[in-house]
């Protein structure tokens, strides 16, 4: 069954892009992650331009989270305070990275970038959560230094920041810079990357930041409703690359398989899960890193003016 | 404007008494773009009339579909550090967005290299109009790799011994459109070619556009912006809300 894309230009299958969905759908309701980190490179390997692929996905994002974030409010799950903070640093990312997004678009540069970034980030996020889900399984013991370090509250870099704020529900009292920082970054990256950010951000305010742990997972999902929300709006206006029938196809699938997600996830040991989502992250970053080395097919690209 | 710069090429041959004449058609005047488009096949048929009836053998056929002129860049990726980017960039200011020839016998064997080049036949002998002053080795080595790339996307075709003559007087000739054609007004030509020149041409315009919700939201995306991405927004987050309203309802 075929369906045109109006935007992308092209015919795909409605049950791959559904069942992609649903597959990242499922992922995200098991562990929490926004899945935006899988379904773009999927996208580009499936033949969307890559444009079209980082801008829909983000799309897609804003859908996938808000049930999350939704379910996170009735159990008081998020700082609103903090959420604002990030948010704003969220928004002003996303538009820096629109202009950012263009600028290398002119370049010819922006597949390369958009690879490299996804390699060295999943590359060594992908790592960090092998080895910690690896541990939490004995599959391997952990190291000596790592268990002897007394454990941090605060970043001191952060601590010397001034201008300091009082985030009670993160139970916290620190400069809204860090957070406002922290959302710039996120910002830019979901424009570049199409992807919520979340496990960027929900390592960051754990181990950076030092929120509670209660209000992490909520507080990020809201960022990521609120700046995918606001970088669909930058794509739409100078990209001019949100496939809303490509969008609307992947949350079909997606909506559905988070709830599904989510019950399935009450099953499973945990550790397990973060194992199985560092394995999938691990293998997306081979890829990528495979198409950057490897003679592509195409040495020769056409771009319309 | 293409067809009457065609007009004007074809007139003097037109005048020629004792010269057939082309009847051209078209099995599609509009191609339309909707949800379900996973591609068309053209077929461009017609009839040589000849002044006394008569059917005279050598005469060969030449069918070409182009789309409408765009300016482009063309990049190449070379190898940096390990890492294959895009290096080198040349802009050609009219590229046509496609590109389909057939003829009766391969073009080469048909027609002398300096006609084909002044009626834009075969995939070698396109007019990009290359700006800059790059080396015309490096602007050759380009070209060459656009072409290479249209091809591969089914955008420039070249089909050898895809016009069929039957009995002299009939001709037909199927051209396949890809769904990832770009929309707008196309040019079909017709040349009647024998002993390695143009004899007669003529020309016929396909619309090729997209219409009904394609149509629509292609448009929407490009003219409202804005509204576009707030709809997108909207939508995504009914979506979200209402899938997990429902599994609350059913499941707790």
């Amino acid at each position: 069954m075929d369906i045109y894309l109006p935007i992308a230009g092209l015919s795909v299958n409605v049950l791959v892009i559904v069942g992609l969905g649903g597959l990242v759908g499922l992922l995200t309701g098991m562990v929490g992650v926004g899945g935006g980190f899988l379904t773009t490179p999927i996208l580009i390997f499936y033949g969307i331009p890559p444009a079209v692929a980082v801008a829909s996905a983000t799309t897609q994002i804003t859908g996938t989270s808000i049930s999350g974030v939704l379910a996170h409010r009735r159990r008081r799950g998020v700082d609103m305070r903090m959420g604002a903070v990030i948010i704003a640093g969220g928004v002003a990312g996303s538009i820096a990275g629109g202009f950012l997004f263009r600028l290398l678009q002119n370049m010819g540069q922006i597949d390369t970038v958009i690879s490299m970034l996804y390699v060295i980030l999943l590359g060594s996020i992908g790592i960090m959560m092998a080895k910690e889900a690896a541990t939490a399984l004995d599959i391997i013991s952990p190291s000596r230094r790592q268990a002897e370090k007394p454990a941090r509250r605060h970043n001191p870099l952060i601590a010397a920041l001034p201008m300091r704020w009082r985030f009670y529900r993160s139970g916290l009292y620190i400069s809204p810079l860090a957070p406002l920082g922290l959302g710039f970054v996120s910002g830019l990256l979901t424009v570049l990357l199409g992807i919520g950010g979340g496990f960027i951000m929900v390592p960051a305010m754990i181990y950076l930041l030092g929120m509670s742990a209660q209000v992490v997972v909520g507080t990020s999902l809201l960022q990521i409703v609120f700046v995918t929300a606001a970088t669909t709006l930058v794509h739409a206006t100078t990209t001019r690359s949100v496939d809303i029938v490509l969008a609307g196809l992947l949350l079909l699938g997606s909506v559905i398989g988070a709830q599904y997600g989510a019950r399935f996830a009450q099953k499973m040991k945990p550790e397990l899960l973060r194992m199985i989502l560092a394995i999938v992250v691990l293998g997306v970053a081979l890829r990528m890193a495979l198409q950057l080395g490897w003679r592509p097919e195409e040495i020769y690209t056409v771009q319309m003016l | 404007m293409i067809r009457a710069l065609l007009l004007a090429l074809a007139a003097p041959l037109l005048l020629g008494q004792a010269e057939p004449r082309l009847v051209p058609d078209v099995s599609h005047r509009d191609v339309e773009i909707r949800y379900s488009f996973t591609g068309e096949e053209l077929l461009l048929f017609g009839a040589i009339v000849y002044p006394d009836g008569r059917p005279r053998p050598g005469t060969d056929v030449a069918v070409v579909l182009k789309g409408p002129l765009e300016p482009i860049v063309v990049r190449e990726k070379q190898k940096v550090f390990g890492i294959w980017m895009n290096v080198g960039r040349v802009r050609f200011r009219s590229a046509p967005s496609f590109y389909a020839v057939a003829s009766s016998r391969p073009l080469t064997q048909l027609i002398e290299e300096r006609t084909a080049a002044i009626y834009e036949l075969g995939l070698d002998n396109l007019q990009l109009s290359p700006g800059g002053g790059a080396p015309a080795e490096v602007m050759r080595r380009f070209e060459h790799g656009y072409v290479d790339a249209m091809r591969r996307h089914q955008l420039y075709a070249e089909y050898p011994r895809g016009v069929e003559i039957s009995e002299g007087v009939l001709y037909r000739a199927r051209i396949s459109i890809p769904a990832r054609v770009p929309v707008g007004t196309y040019t079909a030509e017709t040349f009647l070619i024998r002993d390695g020149r143009v004899i007669a041409g003529a020309a016929r315009e396909i619309r090729i556009e997209k219409l009904g919700f394609e149509g629509f939201v292609a448009e929407a995306a490009e003219d409202w912006s804005l509204a576009y991405g707030v709809t997108a927004v909207v939508v995504s987050l009914l979506l979200g809300w209402a899938a997990s309203a429902f599994f609350q309802r059913r499941y707790g």
